[in-house]
Order: C-alpha cells, then sequence, then structure tokens
C-alpha cells in the first residue's frame, strides 16, 4: 500500500546518484523486493512508470524487480524455515516465537547507466566517421 | 551503458536526510518526537492533554500531518502553543524532507520539545525515518492487546509505548499483561506507558519521560 512512497524515494536516490556521478542517462533498474515487504510488484511498476516522467535522467528507465524469499528463524528449536509456506509457527517444533530474518528488504542491486564521458565517447566516434 | 552496482536500500536518501535533520535538532536543543499510530488510537486527545501539562514550564510546539484538512493544529493553536498543519497530499506518512518542511515552516528556535503527529498508519511510518529524536507509538485498549502481532514491525522500531483510554479497560477484553509481554518479546528495551488522557491516571510518568530526554 505504500508502493508510491517508495517509488519517490526510489526516484530521489537514483537522481542523487546520477547528479554525484555525471549520470545523464538510467536505463535499466533492479531492484530486490522481499517476498514478504508488502509491496505489490505489478502496481510499483504502475507507479514507477508514473512518476518517472518527471525526471529528466529517469524518464527512459525500467523497473526490474526479482524477489528475495522470506525466512524465518525459531528461536524455540533453532531451525529456519520457509515464511510464506509456515507463517508464524514453526513447522518443526509449534513453537511461535520466531523472528523474520530475510524477506522484508527493498534493495536498489544495479542501474543501466550512461554518463557524460560515454556520451562524449560516442560524440568523438562519430566524428572520426564522418571524416 | 554500464552497470552500476548499489545494493543499497531504497530509502537510503530518506535515512541521510533523516541523519541530517537529528543532528540540526540536537544542535539546537530540540527534542522531536514522532507520534505514530492507526487512526482513532487518541493521539491528538493525548497530545492535547500532555501539551496542556507541560506548556507552563516548557516550550512546546506540535507539527500535524494529515492526508487533508486542518481540524487537529487548530486544536492546538487553541491551547496556545505553536502548531502547523503539513499536507501529505495522500502520502501514507510523514518522510524526513516532508518534516524538515514543515520544521523550517513554523520555526523551531527556542522550542524545548516538538511533537510530530504522523498520520495514523501502522505500516507505512514505521518504515520511514522522519530525523525524530524518539519514535513513540500508541495504542488502545480498544484496539485489542494482540495488536504487535499484526504489526510487528512499528512495536520493534519504537522506544516507547503509551497505551491509552486504560479509563475503558471494564468494558473490553484487553489483557495488559498479555499485550506487554508480547511487545517485549519484539522489543525488550521499549518504555511503556499506560494512561489515561481523560481522568489523567499514569500521564505523570508518561510526561516525566519526555522531561528525561529533552535535549538539554
Amino acid at each position: 500500500m505504500h508502493e508510491m512512497g517508495i517509488v519517490t524515494h526510489l526516484a530521489k536516490t537514483l537522481d542523487e546518484l546520477a547528479a554525484e556521478q555525471k549520470i545523464v542517462k538510467i536505463g535499466k533498474v533492479t531492484l530486490q523486493v522481499g517476498e514478504v515487504s508488502g509491496i505489490m510488484t505489478d502496481y510499483f511498476v504502475d507507479c514507477w512508470d508514473y512518476f518517472k516522467v518527471r525526471h529528466t535522467v529517469l524518464k527512459d528507465s525500467t523497473l526490474e524487480l526479482e524477489t528475495l524469499p522470506a525466512v524465518t528463524f525459531c528461536d524455540n528449536c533453532k531451525k529456519n524455515y520457509e515464511t510464506v509456506k509456515y507463517g508464524r509457527t514453526c513447522p518443526y517444533c509449534g513453537s511461535g516465537e520466531t523472528w523474520l530474518i530475510t524477506g522484508n528488504e527493498c534493495i536498489i542491486k544495479q542501474i543501466e547507466a550512461e554518463t557524460e564521458d560515454d556520451r562524449n565517447g560516442e560524440k568523438n566516434v562519430r566524428t572520426d566517421e564522418m571524416r | 551503458m554500464k552497470i552500476i552496482e548499489l545494493k543499497e536500500s531504497v530509502t537510503v536518501s530518506n535515512d541521510r536526510d533523516a541523519d541530517k535533520l537529528r543532528q540540526k535538532m540536537l544542535k539546537n536543543g530540540v527534542c522531536l518526537v514522532n507520534i505514530m499510530s492507526s487512526p482513532g488510537a487518541g493521539k491528538t486527545t493525548l497530545l492535547s492533554k500532555t501539551v496542556s501539562d507541560l506548556k507552563n514550564d516548557l516550550t512546546v510546539a506540535v507539527i500535524e500531518a494529515d492526508i487533508a484538512s486542518d481540524v487537529d493544529a487548530v486544536k492546538f493553536e487553541d491551547l496556545g502553543v505553536k502548531s502547523i498543519q503539513a499536507h501529505t497530499d495522500g502520502m501514507c506518512h510523514m518522510d524526513a524532507g516532508m518534516t524538515e518542511r514543515a520544521l523550517d515552516e513554523m520555526g523551531y528556535s527556542n522550542t524545548d520539545l516538538i511533537f510530530l503527529e504522523n498520520v495514523g498508519n501502522l505500516i507505512c511510518p514505521a518504515e520511514f525515518d522522519t530525523g525524530a529524536n524518539l519514535n513513540v507509538m500508541i495504542t488502545s485498549v480498544p484496539e485489542g492487546d494482540d495488536k504487535p502481532l499484526k504489526y510487528p514491525l512499528m512495536f520493534s522500531t519504537s522506544d516507547a509505548l503509551v497505551i491509552t483510554k486504560i479509563d475503558t479497560l471494564p468494558y473490553f477484553t484487553f489483557d495488559t499483561e498479555k499485550c506487554i509481554e508480547r511487545v517485549r518479546k519484539l522489543n525488550p528495551n521499549i518504555k511503556i506507558f499506560p494512561v489515561s488522557a481523560k481522568t489523567g491516571e499514569g500521564m505523570n510518568k508518561w510526561e516525566e519521560y519526555l522531561r528525561q530526554n529533552l535535549n538539554k
């Protein structure tokens, strides 16, 4: 339900990075999203497409979402299990003393970027060809 | 195009802004308290009572964050303390940038304590650092003692929990001990204050906690 809020922060983070590293264009953005992060992936991509046009550097970007599995640890029998399948109750010993280890993340894994230098490089190539 | 590996949280820009804001408040001697709860838990009533009790010897101000309207900010102006309404424009939480804009607009010099009444919501405000020095969650007796089971993140990221409306305990099946036990399991260090803003019961301890946490 908070996809739009996350999208605005993602855009801001990437905008700042672009300014820092002289990036003029961002292509594919790969995110790692936890299985139980509460992020609806389809809706998240829709929000991104709606919002990205406000930022010159992001307007041609695309989002690729990878799912990170959710794993829960049981404090009672010290085993890990799949969160989505079994929920809060440990399937091995039935204890409710369990903690989510991974699955709540939303991480920017990597981006495809074109920098000012790359663009100048391309121009040089073209000038060479013209000669 | 080249690939840049980042491996950082989506909210990293907000986390940076929040840390900067926290330092700025510390430098100015202000304690910023972020108040979070579901709608109807009694944030405004608790704050009205707290502000009335503290305003004689402390300079207090209130930032009211809501999706729309200014009904809450007007209530605090009537109490004679500085107050500003921050509209989140439909967003379900306040972030550090919005909080800083509201603080700058309202002014915070020579202020001891500023309450940020976050949007009534138990999910998103827990994920976005506002830059507050203290994060306080409110849950009320009518909401039930199983709230910590349903919204674990909010309970585990708060410094203090205020259980409100304890004057209604005779009418609900709310097990205070069970609720506290569930909260402590998620967050062993959390400070817990059962209060009734209506009768004043327990308010002393909660207000004493705020006084101890001033940035003086």
